[in-house]
């Protein structure tokens, strides 16, 4: 481990889906990184690749996924090539991850206390019993459970959603990891519990420099919360860059597109702002730019794909046709 | 809660009732009692005595009511082989039966769910594969031919096993029983696989169903996530869930495990009380028929109360319904 | 049947104008290979079994042209007057060949009577059940709950325990303990029918209750019983030859499959195989080449299961 190398660095990493239908390209040459303390967006529509770029990370993709190329660097180690079991010792310690659907998240036969402690133990081993219960007592109580005790011997359906949520969350936390990547964690839950948990989850990565990677399709989430942003579009990252850069700055058509249709102050009274089309099918994109047929801006130039470039240091875009000028406004 | 079971018992007894009233009207009024009763040179006056004395000439209410009454006390009849009252022979044959009937569940369930989980986990795999073409033979071998031919193959072509019988028994808690001995074990093995192949074939299909289901679920790819062994993933996770529906399952068919010991146990002559219902209709013996019949409704009634009663015990708590829906 | 085919019928919509569902059907059933290998053999089956005196070689029940000399030969042994015996004969130097044959079309004969006949009852009493509802449902529904905790083959014995040996009586044996599988599969499948504009609308116009029923719900609920009633034949034929193996079914005049296989049981401890060999491999290719065609019947009729 050496205090030079960011917490995670993704660089070319693919990761196809070999299904009977032909091969999709889930996540198509995606590159990030996310240092100490950082948290980054990972912003784009259900079905750009955004939630198996995660999976990735952590060697979770099922089949008939498969992670063919690239590096996944974290701390400067290379999970694609480390073995299974090294992997494993991995998850749920250093690296955490929280998912989607709180209610489905929690085994419903175990209890809470079992499913914690376990946690726990599969990293070391010599955690006693007690200890692991105390530890995971604590992490309930860190994520704000009431009576953290007497939850731990509870089912999970005798939580609602958001207490549901707050133990899975208690549970990534459990082993202090480095990383966690949270895929939607909050989409399922209502919004004033929404506000506390990304509250929570700022602090948390302030105070501990733990990493954070936020998987979401809602802007306005990340727009209070992230250090930078990636936002993909069928398998590939289309703009990167700090928040406040991309936000205010948007250079793809599709970037533009999601912060026109996201509802504000001075959008009161105007027709919301809409992408025509729909996610195209990973299987059949078409050539060259896969955005190119809801694209505004689309031309012959969009005919074939557009490589990635870096306009400014720290900015990327993959667009033939940028909507602004990158380095004027920069300067 | 009591008032379900409350409601199950009385319907419990409703079906022991009409099942009793059933066999009673088969036996005693389509069939003729008298015929039974008497030898074939009697004379008239001799019928009238017998009718009278069973009490035949009574409207037959009275002789239900009369029947039922006499069950209540445990007086189903003599057999007419034994000579001995039919309920005790009976009683006698039961853990014969029992313990036929258990050895093949707990094959069931340990050569079942780890077939199952694997063919779940693993679908496509030769091995999968090959478990399933096995579940589909093992759905629709009748068993009473596999009985055959598990005899003719390891008892008369291989002699490894013996092929009728119980073998050496010893007594436990005052119940004769063959698994505890060397012999009884070999006597006991070949028929309890026949009769739990197909048992064995319903788990698997049950269990690779399950695992399908659950294999998918959120909170497996959690589990793997917090970094569990593949093993501990498994066996607690992955297995608890599972484990609901093949209980359930089981415990309804232990009944039916029982009904069918009647075919293994006649296949094998396993001196159970299937083996005795069978050599009794052959025999005519009529005390044992009834005698039979209104146990094994009893057996059954008494099964299905107590998985009703267990299920609704256990739903509450898992509330898996609400998950899968 | 005009509106059997207006109504939602099985096969999705999307089968189009050139298509009809019939043949998307036949091609649908014919993805699979083994099934459609399954059903060759089981029409083949069928066919060996109707036309027994025609094709067996010799008449097993002909007393004259039986002779106990030619008892217990092996497979392809000649008797004395020059036949060959495939598979051998019985005990009592009948050609087994003829006598499976003979046996099938017994055992077949007993399963599809007893199926058709529980087909009807069960679905009468399923409709009923599904269309009137309320407590007639609940009375009906608790009958035929009660009756699926006993096994089958349970239900049999008793009766036949009771009524005794013979053809009629393992047919109402059997009808007996298969119609409440049908009346279960009929109701739940005309309990979402009913439910469906297209009854109401039927109600709206004051069509009689047979006419609604019979019309309109019924053809809808065909998909589930056909699939239902394969598997439940099949069923039906393993349990005859079960309780006649057992000496409680059919009778020795009527010498099905399993009472071939009985006969043989006696001798196989002396090693003579193929008196109940064969005669099972015969029932259990028809039982499984049944059973596969149910299941891809399942599948096929299953609109769930369609891509």
């Amino acid at each position: 481990m050496t205090d030079t190398a960011p917490t995670l660095q993704v660089e070319n990493l693919e990761t196809h889906f070999f299904t009977k239908d032909g091969v999709a390209k889930a996540v198509d040459g995606v590159s990030f990184t996310v240092g100490r303390g950082e948290i980054m967006g990972l912003v784009g529509e259900s079905g750009s690749g955004k939630s198996v770029t995660g999976f990735s990370v952590l060697g979770l993709v099922d089949p008939p996924g498969k992670v063919v190329g690239g590096k996944v660097l974290f701390q400067g180690q290379d999970l694609l090539s480390i073995k299974e079991e090294e992997l494993r010792h991995l998850r749920g310690n250093r690296i955490a991850m929280i998912f989607q659907d709180p209610m489905m998240t929690l085994n419903p036969v175990l209890r809470v206390d079992t499913q914690m402690i376990e946690t726990v133990q599969a990293h070391d081993a010599s955690v006693s019993d007690d200890e692991a219960r105390a530890r995971s007592r604590d992490a309930l109580g860190q994520v704000g459970i009431p009576s953290p005790e007497e939850r731990l011997k509870a089912y999970p359906h005798q939580f609602s959603g958001g207490m549901r949520q707050r133990v899975a969350i208690a549970i990534a936390l459990l082993n202090k990891p480095d990383l966690i990547i949270a895929d939607e964690p909050t989409t399922a839950l209502d919004v004033t519990i929404q506000g506390q948990i990304l509250y929570e989850a700022q602090k948390l990565c302030r105070d501990t420099g733990t990493a954070l990677i936020w998987i979401t399709h809602d802007l306005a989430v990340i727009a209070g919360l992230a250090d930078k942003i990636s936002v993909m579009y069928a398998g590939r990252i289309v703009e990167q860059g700090g928040l406040g850069d991309v936000l205010d700055h948007p250079a793809h058509p599709y970037t533009c597109g999601l912060l026109g249709s996201v509802p504000g102050h001075n959008t009161r009274g105007k027709r919301l702002y809409q992408i025509p089309g729909m996610t195209p099918s990973l299987l059949k994109l078409p050539k060259g730019c896969a955005f190119k047929e809801r694209c505004p801006h689309a031309d012959a130039a969009c005919e074939t794909a557009p490589e990635i470039t870096h306009p400014v240091e720290g900015r990327a875009l993959r667009c033939a046709h940028p909507q602004v000028d990158l380095a004027g406004v920069a300067s | 809660m009591t008032v379900f079971i409350i409601r199950r018992l009385i319907q419990s007894i409703a079906v022991v009732l009409v099942m009793s009233f059933i066999v009673f009207v088969g036996v005693n009024i389509v069939g003729d009692p008298v015929e039974m009763m008497v030898s074939d040179e009697a004379d008239q006056a001799e019928r009238e005595k017998v009718i009278k004395s069973m009490g035949l000439d009574k409207p037959w209410y009275i002789q239900y009511a009369r029947f039922i009454g006499g069950a209540v006390q445990g007086d189903l009849g003599k057999s007419f082989v034994y000579g001995e009252s039919a309920l005790k022979i009976i009683v006698q044959r039961v853990p014969a039966t029992l313990e036929l009937a258990l050895a093949a569940l707990l094959m069931a369930v340990v050569l079942g769910i780890p077939l199952g989980v694997y063919a779940g986990l693993r679908p496509d795999s030769v091995g999968s594969k090959t478990i399933m073409a096995g579940s589909i033979l093992g759905f629709s071998l009748p068993t009473f031919w596999v009985g055959l031919m598990f005899i003719m193959i390891f008892a008369v072509m291989l002699g490894w096993l013996p092929s009728t019988g119980r073998g050496d028994t010893v007594a436990l808690m005052g119940i004769d029983v063959s698994f505890l001995t060397a012999d009884g074990l070999s006597h006991l093995f070949l028929p309890a696989v026949n009769l739990a192949l197909f048992k064995i074939s319903m788990v698997i299909r049950l269990a690779r169903a399950g695992t399908r289901e659950v294999v998918h679920q959120d909170y497996i790819k959690f589990a793997r996530a917090k970094g569990l062994s593949n093993r501990r993933v498994v066996l607690v996770h992955l297995m608890k869930n599972i484990m609901i529906p093949v209980v359930t399952v089981l415990g309804l068919e232990f009944g039916g495990l029982i009904a069918f010991s009647v075919v293994t146990e006649t296949v094998f002559a396993w001196p159970g009380m299937g083996k005795l219902i069978i050599d009794s209709i052959q025999s005519l013996d009529r005390p044992v028929i009834v005698a039979y019949l209104m146990i094994i409704v009893l057996i059954f009634v008494i099964i299905n109360l107590l998985v009703d009663v267990l299920y609704s015990m256990l739903d509450p708590r898992v509330r898996l319904s609400e998950v899968k829906s | 049947m005009s509106d059997a085919v207006t109504s939602p019928a099985p096969a999705p919509a999307e089968a189009g104008a050139v298509e009809t569902p019939f043949r998307r059907f036949c091609r649908d059933y014919a993805e699979s290979r083994i099934a459609t290998g399954a059903l060759v053999v089981l029409v083949a089956i069928i066919l060996v079994a109707l036309l027994a005196p025609w094709i067996s070689p010799t008449d097993p029940y002909d007393l004259a042209s039986v002779s106990i000399l030619d008892g217990k030969l092996k497979p392809g042994s000649q008797s004395m007057d020059g036949t060959t015996y495939w598979l051998g004969t019985d005990g009592a130097g009948r050609d087994l060949v003829s006598a499976i044959i003979y046996g099938l079309r017994i055992s077949l004969g007993v399963g599809v009577m007893s199926g058709v006949v529980a087909l009807c009852i069960g679905t009468a009493v399923g409709l009923a059940a599904a269309y009137f509802g309320g407590r007639t449902d609940t009375f009906i529904m608790r009958v035929v709950d009660i009756q699926l905790s006993f096994p089958a083959i349970l239900i049999a014995l008793i009766l036949l325990a009771i009524l005794g040996k013979g053809v009629d009586k393992i047919i109402i044996a059997l009808v007996i303990a298969q119609w409440a599988y049908y009346a279960r599969t009929v109701r739940a499948s005309a309990l979402v029918e009913r439910n469906k504009e297209y009854i109401e609308a039927a109600q709206c116009l004051a069509l009689g209750h047979n006419r609604i029923v019979f019309r309109h719900l019924f053809p809808n609920c065909l998909p589930p019983l056909i699939v239902v009633g394969t598997i439940q034949t099949a069923h039906a034929i393993s349990l005859e030859a079960t309780l006649s193996f057992l000496g409680v079914g059919l009778p020795i005049s009527e010498p099905s499959l399993g009472l071939l296989i009985s006969n043989g049981f006696d001798f196989m401890l002396s090693g003579l195989y193929w008196i109940s060999f064969f005669p099972g491999v015969a029932l259990l290719v028809t039982i499984v080449s049944i059973n596969l065609v149910g299941d891809q019947l399942r599948d096929v009729l299953n609109p769930r299961l369609k891509k």
